[in-house]
């Protein structure tokens, strides 16, 4: 045996089909211990799919998976988990109605029914993991009140807490700060230099580059180029299919806008409270009717908040208004159909129904002509929602989800298009193509769109204006070509 | 709940149970006897919540169970006289097989699909017992010739500490280990099999629980009344009382089903003069408390006492 030998995980013609669909085929791929090996691939590519058929989660329909030299494939996923596997999941799934303690105090649990009483040392581990990730301040807490970077803490502290020898990690560092995204790194490292066997998967291919031993391109459910990250970046397929071209930027002046009456969207000293913490304190913004205007802020500044209050799901103080008409009293569902969308950060798809269910109940107050005619826009936008049309939502890669909520947010044909995170699991190629489909906005029709992001290489170039939010606070406005001089630190 | 440790909560128990021990110096045989079958629907509720709220179970039919284990009991009892002891183990032992039976689709289907085999599991049940009259005394019930005793305040002893230690054990396993990995796998199943624990069996595990608890319950409510009908331990209308019991004293907390339970049946007793409207007012007014206060009655309680 050559370098495979002591492998820990071992994977050889690996095939997956949901009905017609070849999610993964005849895929190969070894993750010697203390190797870091990333996967990439476009949205939909089968990444996750690779990683749910070695955890078994999902049956392979053929092919070979080995851990330590074991045959595992086709056993069920808590064999396998015992065999030294573990996985954190693309889209965190804490146990809602326990504490975060409680949700990593489980993952220390052994499989017994005749445990009635958890040795006293299990508590003083998960203390020790929680303190390891950056958890500690918030062990009493419930998940439903923690920003989203804590909750993917709560899937690193679960996977690392049953001392996994094959580690498979989906997407990390969606929606992380660059602060967060670094932290994680660190870790992912240590466990490597633990010895253990590490499968990455992620878009964000600096981070990845970074970390990895050896990467993996897939396209399509299969493997297109294997090597070193600066191999497979540089590999021809590889660039065209999933890097794509770097994004335009084209920032028009303020000045340039003409409201007629008042701006398109003015929010005026807004104040929001949860309780006795205060989400945002007299934030003043406005939006020019055409003009395009990005967020920035890290996770828990505001942006949500600030955007659920625009759009009527939130008590404030302050007033907001449309064309000069102020919003206070307007239900969130009349706003919406005045055409003030928001698409928002958690993907609220109806799991149950088709992409094409979806998208037509995104346009029902269309008439039919126009509900077909805005679809084919869309699936022109979005190829592979067109090929996706009969699939249960639910059953969607999570970048696929992604693109879902922005079309049906598209179907309604709002005049003010607010995205929360629309970047969040993103392809980089998917990213220009969304830029392109933004560009076209800004060109073909006199839509206005509010951007939330923290991904300021996404937020920059859509914007003719930039707002920075910090701790529930507006602290800077400018143009995007000078918000690197003055406002970028912690952001780039 | 939570803020409470699992040996001040069963230290708190027990000294309610003790002082219940003594209500026989005080209160009428009739009260008694209402609370004597309180205290065993309040097993059936609590062996109700460790199977839906714990392990994500959607069973519409408690009474399947309990009637599987009362029947049996009382059968063999009618036609062998056995020993008492032998006919209430032989009655949680069937009943544990039914709860083995019906985990098997639980295994396979979700949700309210689950519900559904349920439901239809009692009917059959329902449907044997008339069809089989010989053996089952059909639709005019099952006389069974002995009984536990005949002096009230013993059976409600024997019925209020049965409860305590069902109680106990039920309460104590929820708070375990064992509880934790048993509201993963209701939860979430996927996430509970990558995490190393095998889902099928914590669940069968569960329903086993479940089962003898509500089998031993039922058994030994037949040997209480001295008969056992349809009526009053098969009938969907007692399964939904059961569920009502357990949803009103608190989802997810073992104990409260206890509370729900002896509500229940004192508003039953408390409108009996409105006659056939009782039952509907009962309802109404169940109904109304789960609307206004979804953490149930323990809720309730232990929510006023944290304020304090
Ligand atoms: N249960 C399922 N039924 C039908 N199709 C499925 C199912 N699960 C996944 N798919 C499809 O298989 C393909 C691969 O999905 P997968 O989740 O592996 O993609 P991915 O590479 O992880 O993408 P992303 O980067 O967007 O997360 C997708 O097109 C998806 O729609
Ligand atoms: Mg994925």
């Amino acid at each position: 045996m050559s370098m495979a030998a002591g492998a820990h995980l071992e994977v050889k013609g690996l095939t997956k089909r949901f009905g017609g669909l070849v999610a993964v085929k005849e895929m190969a791929l070894s993750v010697r211990a203390g190797e870091i090996l990333g996967l990439i691939g476009p949205n939909g590519s089968g990444k996750s799919t690779v990683m749910k058929l070695i955890m078994g989660i999902e049956r392979p329909d053929a092919g070979s998976v080995r851990i330590n030299g074991v045959e595992v494939a086709g056993w069920p996923s808590h064999k396998i988990a015992r065999m030294g596997a573990g996985i954190v999941f693309q889209h965190s799934r804490p146990l809602h109605r326990q504490t975060v303690f409680e949700n990593i105090k489980l993952a220390l649990l052994p499989d017994k029914l005749t445990r009635l009483f958890a040795d006293p040392e299990i508590d003083e581990r998960v203390r020790a993991i929680a303190a390891r990730v950056g958890l500690s301040a918030v062990l009493d807490r419930r998940p439903a009140t923690l920003p989203f970077a804590d909750l993917r803490k709560i899937e690193i502290a679960k996977a690392i807490a049953r001392d996994p020898q094959v580690l498979l990690i989906d997407e990390p560092f969606a929606g992380l700060t660059s602060k967060d995204t670094a932290a994680f790194s660190e870790l992912i490292c240590e466990l490597r230099d633990d010895g253990r066997a590490v499968l990455l998967v992620d878009h964000n291919v600096k981070s990845v580059a970074r970390l990895v031993d050896r990467v993996l391109a897939m396209y399509v459910g299969e493997c297109i180029a294997e090597g070193t990250a600066d191999e497979v970046m540089r590999n021809e397929t590889v660039r065209r299919v999933y890097l794509g071209g770097s994004i335009e930027t084209a920032a028009r002046p303020e000045s340039s806008f003409r409201d007629s009456i008042a701006p398109f969207l003015a929010v005026e000293n807004v104040s929001v409270h949860y309780g006795k913490a205060q989400a945002l304190e007299n934030v003043s913004i406005h939006v020019h009717a055409g003009e395009f205007v990005s967020v920035v802020g890290l996770n828990g500044a505001g942006k949500t908040t600030l955007f659920n209050t625009v759009s009527g799901f939130l008590p404030y103080s302050g007033d907001i208004r449309r064309e000069g008409a102020s919003l206070r009293g307007l239900t969130a569902a009349t706003i919406a159909r005045n055409g003030i969308v928001q698409c928002p950060e958690g993907r609220e798809l109806f799991t149950d129904m088709t992409v094409r269910e979806n998208l037509d109940l995104g346009g029902h107050h269309l008439s039919p002509a126009e509900c077909a005619n805005q679809i084919g826009w869309l699936f022109d936008l979005f190829p592979i929602l067109h090929d996706r049309q009969k699939q249960a939502a639910g059953t969607l890669s999570g970048g696929e989800q992604q693109m879902l909520t922005i079309a049906r947010a598209l179907m309604m044909k709002p005049k003010l298009l607010i995205l929360d995170e629309p970047t969040l699991g993103l392809a980089p190629v998917i990213l220009e193509q969304l830029s392109k489909a933004l560009e076209r906005l800004r060109q073909t029709s006199a839509i206005s769109v509010l951007l939330g992001e923290q991904n300021v290489t996404f937020a920059l170039p859509h914007a003719d204006r930039v707002y920075v939010l910090e701790h529930a606070r507006i602290v800077w406005e400018g143009e995007p070509a000078r918000f690197a001089a003055e406002a970028g630190t912690g952001y780039l | 709940m939570r803020s409470f440790s699992t040996a001040r909560v069963l230290l708190f128990a027990l000294g309610v149970i003790v002082l219940a021990s003594f209500l026989p110096l005080g209160v009428s045989g009739y009260i008694l006897g209402l609370l004597t079958i309180a205290y065993y629907f309040g097993v059936f509720a609590m062996s109700w919540d460790l199977l839906f709220g714990f392990a994500g179970e959607v069973n519409f039919g408690p009474t399947f169970l309990i009637g599987t284990g009362a029947y049996a009991a009382g059968i063999l009892d009618n036609l062998y006289q056995l020993p008492i002891w032998i006919c209430l183990v032989a009655g949680a032992l069937a009943a544990v097989i039914g709860g083995v039976v019906l985990a098997l689709p639980a295994l396979r289907v979700r949700g309210p699909y689950f519900g559904l085999t349920t439901l239809v599991a009692v009917l059959m049940l329902q449907n044997f017992i008339v069809v089989a009259a010989g053996l089952t005394g059909g639709e005019i019930g099952l006389v069974v010739p002995d009984v536990i005793s005949v002096s009230d305040t013993t059976n409600y002893e024997i019925a209020l500490w049965f409860m305590a230690i069902s109680g106990a054990i039920l309460f104590s396993l929820s708070r375990s280990p064992v509880g934790l990995i048993l509201q993963a796998s209701g939860q979430d199943a996927v996430q509970a099999g990558a995490l190393g624990f095998n889902v099928t069996k914590h669940k069968l595990a569960a329903f086993i629980i479940s089962a003898f608890f509500s089998g031993l319950a039922g058994a030994l409510m037949v040997f209480y009344l001295g008969t056992a009908s349809v009526g009053t331990l098969v009938d969907i209308t007692v399964g939904v009382q059961i569920i009502i019991a357990a949803v009103l004293g608190g989802r997810r907390t073992i104990l409260g089903a206890v509370l729900g339970a002896i509500f229940l049946i004192a508003m039953s007793e408390a409108l009996r003069p409105l006659g056939d409207l009782s039952n509907f007012v009962v309802f109404a007014i169940a109904l109304i408390v789960v609307l206004l206060f979804p953490n149930g009655l323990l809720g309730l309680l232990t929510g006023t006492k944290e304020n304090i």
